[in-house]
């Protein structure tokens, strides 16, 4: 495979190669977290997460027209607007399905998953009639299109770096949210014993609308961002939803740390199978041993020592 | 076959004849507007079609819900402008058509479940429908057993030919060929890098491909060929892969929302495809999927297919006209829509030869319909029941349309069973 190139390019290759990995695990950071947040620390099966990120999606591609019309001087810097108002619109809604359907569910965890999966259908429904069955067009400013050439040979996508810095950003908002305020300790403690944390006086029913309502929040700002990678159509959040539950899953239900570690391997395994081997032997490949490694560790790879 | 004898309206005289001698001066002074009394429902409807006195029913089978409805809702449009404007013509035997329209919903079983209740329940003399193979597949059965008669809009694979089907289409094949000559020979491109969403259309058709670069192009070579799953949404990994082989051409079959990302990430990857290095080819990216892509994106790539919206002809710059009309100044025609759009002028011309609505005679008469109204220009249905062609390259722009840079000098003959390409 690799006869006739010299050293340089073999160098330059792998480099990339590598840089695509990173950007393949910020993805699955991004797409993950809010997932981790619902999933993980609520049980909530939430089978809409994908329709969640889509309406960041959409309100990136709306927010996008509204500088484009009216004050096309500042089109540069819409992204950053977008991805706050898609945190605000996926958190609203989020906190209006918690209040309608969610919190009449938490004692029958698999029953969230039929009704989150309803939901999804009639988000998506909801999106064609409103934006067309069509995939639509997000113009992307162009600073954040091309890519940087870090030496002769090198490039690593602009876009990449921006999915990177944002990834990690979330991460360190939601890991001092979760561990560090008195808000995550409360949603900690409701995830452990919700009895007893009801009792000690904490408001469980508040802070399970906020906690469902930021897991959504941090989706919408994720599909914002996959506007720059991806497409964005009344169906695209299928796309990510098993990716997703798998990252979730195999690091472990309930650890972050787990989500991340998990999100790391499933994505080197990916991004390097890919290049030896053809696309879909390497899904098949990496499912191949999540599956394997599961069979041998349920609980996923991090697992919070509980008593039940 | 070479460009040929430009054919005036199909058939009037046997038609005529087939209608009896009333009919003839009728429709002799009369062509466009056949008067229903010439053809009474008895004689031109023997099997209890949904024909009555001034109407005749079809069916028309999309979808308009799920997945595919991002695809499928051009070519709804499309038919229902074709049907409008026939109708404004006076109909076809002189009876407007009617239409009952049906869900898909992007599942295959669902196809067949309405497929059957169009032929069992509402009778219908034949079908606009499907859209991709598989949905195709789950009917065929079913317009088999119940003799029913569908006019079939998009490119596929070929390796098909049903009695009960008329593929407006482009074969494999068809589309294929035509494409990779004229890269080799205009662009002097020697070496292929094969790229696919990972199901039957894509890897038929780049087996087509391979099979021609490497006994058909003389010193042509593949130098990868892969597959993604549909839906995925990572081209890091193969677009350093592709940095590394140095292909001349990407030709790239990827579909649905992976196509999105595909050619965002390249255009991030710093790959410039207004510079040809390498040259992107694709079958798979009409002008519907650039609106979702976005123009800026994919500027620069090829398209090899039959139709594009800016062939300027009078029946294009007609059919553009009425379709913005009807749908809206903001639409957009990708290639499908167009043959869409051929299904019911076919299925007209058709029944007018036969001089009767009966699907064995709709389908004996169907060989050999010519169409010169088509936008994309002459058309003719060859005796396997797809399409003869011509086969284009486009070269896409920023504004999301292409720019007709090659056209094949003849008709391309449809041949859905290439000998030496299986």
């Amino acid at each position: 495979m690799f006869a006739g190139y010299s050293m340089g390019e073999l160098t330059a290759i792998f480099a990339m190669q590598g840089f695509a990995g990173l950007i393949l695990f910020s993805v699955f950071v991004l797409m993950a977290l809010g997932l981790a947040i619902i999933f993980g620390q609520m049980g909530v099966i939430n089978m809409a997460h994908g329709e969640f990120m889509i309406l960041g999606a959409y309100v990136t591609y709306l927010v996008s027209h509204v500088f484009a019309d009216i004050m096309p001087a500042l089109f540069s810097m819409y992204f950053f607007v977008a991805m706050a108002l898609a945190f605000v619109a996926a958190g609203a809604l989020g906190m209006f399905v918690e209040w309608a359907m969610i919190c009449h569910l938490y004692k029958r965890p698999l029953d969230t998953l039929l009704a989150t999966w309803g939901l999804s259908l009639i988000l998506q429904q909801l999106y064609r009639s409103i934006f067309g069955a069509r995939e639509v067009g997000v113009t992307i400013p162009d600073w954040m299109m091309g890519s940087l050439p870090l030496t002769d040979m090198i490039e690593v996508p602009i876009n990449g770096i921006f999915v990177m810095v944002l990834a990690v950003g979330i991460s360190i908002a939601i890991y001092v949210l979760m561990f560090r305020s008195g808000w995550g300790r409360q949603v900690r403690a409701i995830n452990q014993n919700r009895v007893m944390a009801d009792a000690v006086g904490i408001n469980t029913a508040w802070t399970d609308r906020m906690t469902f309502g930021i897991g959504c929040g941090v989706a919408g700002v994720a599909g914002s961002a996959f506007t720059m990678i991806g497409s964005t159509g009344p169906t695209a959040g299928q796309q990510y939803i098993v990716d997703t539950f798998l990252v979730v899953v195999f690091g472990g239900a309930g650890s972050l740390l787990g989500t991340i570690a998990s999100a790391f391997s499933i994505s080197q395994a990916q991004s390097i199978m890919e290049f030896f081997l053809s696309g879909s032997m390497a899904k098949v490949l990496t499912l191949l041993v999540v599956v394997g490694i599961l069979m041998l560790r349920p609980q996923g790879l991090f697992a919070l020592k509980l008593r039940k | 076959m070479t460009d040929s004898s430009k054919p005036t309206m199909p058939g009037v005289s046997r038609r005529a004849v087939l209608a009896g001698g009333a009919a003839l001066t009728a429709s002799l002074f009369a062509p466009k507007g056949l008067r229903a009394q010439d053809f009474p429902t008895a004689a031109v409807n023997t099997t209890g079609l949904a024909v009555t006195d001034d109407t005749v029913t079809i069916g028309i089978l999309h979808s308009v819900t799920g997945t595919m409805a991002i695809s499928e809702t051009g070519s709804v449009q499309a038919e229902k402008l074709a049907i409008e404007q026939i109708n404004a013509q006076g109909g076809i035997l002189g009876r407007k058509i009617e239409y009952i329209q049906e869900d898909g919903a992007s599942d295959w079983p669902t196809f067949a479940e309405k497929a059957k209740k169009l032929l069992v329940n509402d009778k219908v003399a034949s079908v606009m429908g499907c859209w991709t193979s598989a949905s195709r597949k789950a009917v065929l059965p079913v317009f088999e057993q119940y003799n029913g008669f569908l006019y079939y809009p998009t490119f596929y694979e070929g390796l098909e030919q049903s009695p009960n089907v008329i593929y407006t289409g482009q074969e494999a094949t068809q589309q294929i060929i035509a494409g990779l000559d004229w890269v080799n020979q205009t662009k002097g491109a020697k070496t292929f890098y094969l790229l696919g969403s990972d199901y039957i259309w894509p890897r038929t058709s780049n087996k087509i491909a391979r099979k021609h670069i490497e006994n058909f192009m003389e010193g042509c070579e593949v130098v990868g060929e892969e597959y993604y799953p549909l839906g995925h949404t990572q081209f890091n990994s193969v677009i350093n892969k592709i940095r590394l082989r140095k292909p001349d051409v990407i030709y790239a079959i990827v579909v649905g929302g992976s196509n999105v990302a595909f050619y965002k990430q390249l255009k991030a990857a710093g790959i410039d495809m207004t510079e040809e290095k390498p040259i992107l080819l694709t079958i798979s990216v009409t002008e519907d999927e650039i609106r979702g892509i976005g123009g800026e994106n994919i500027e620069g790539a090829y398209a090899c297919m039959k139709y594009f919206q800016s062939l300027e002809n009078d029946n294009n710059l007609e059919f553009v006209k009425a379709f913005k009309e009807m749908w809206g100044d903001d639409m957009v025609i990708g290639d499908v829509t167009q043959a869409a759009y051929l299904g019911p002028w076919l299925w007209k011309a058709a029944v007018e030869k036969a001089g009767s609505f009966d699907v064995d005679k709709v389908r004996e008469a169907s060989p050999g319909i010519e169409l010169t109204s088509a936008p994309e220009g002459y058309v003719k249905v060859h005796e396997n029941h797809h399409l003869w062609s011509k086969t284009r390259v486009g070269r896409a722009k920023a504004d999301g349309q292409y720019e007709v840079v090659y056209e094949t000098a003849d008709l391309v003959e449809p041949d859905p069973f290439p000998e030496g390409y299986q």
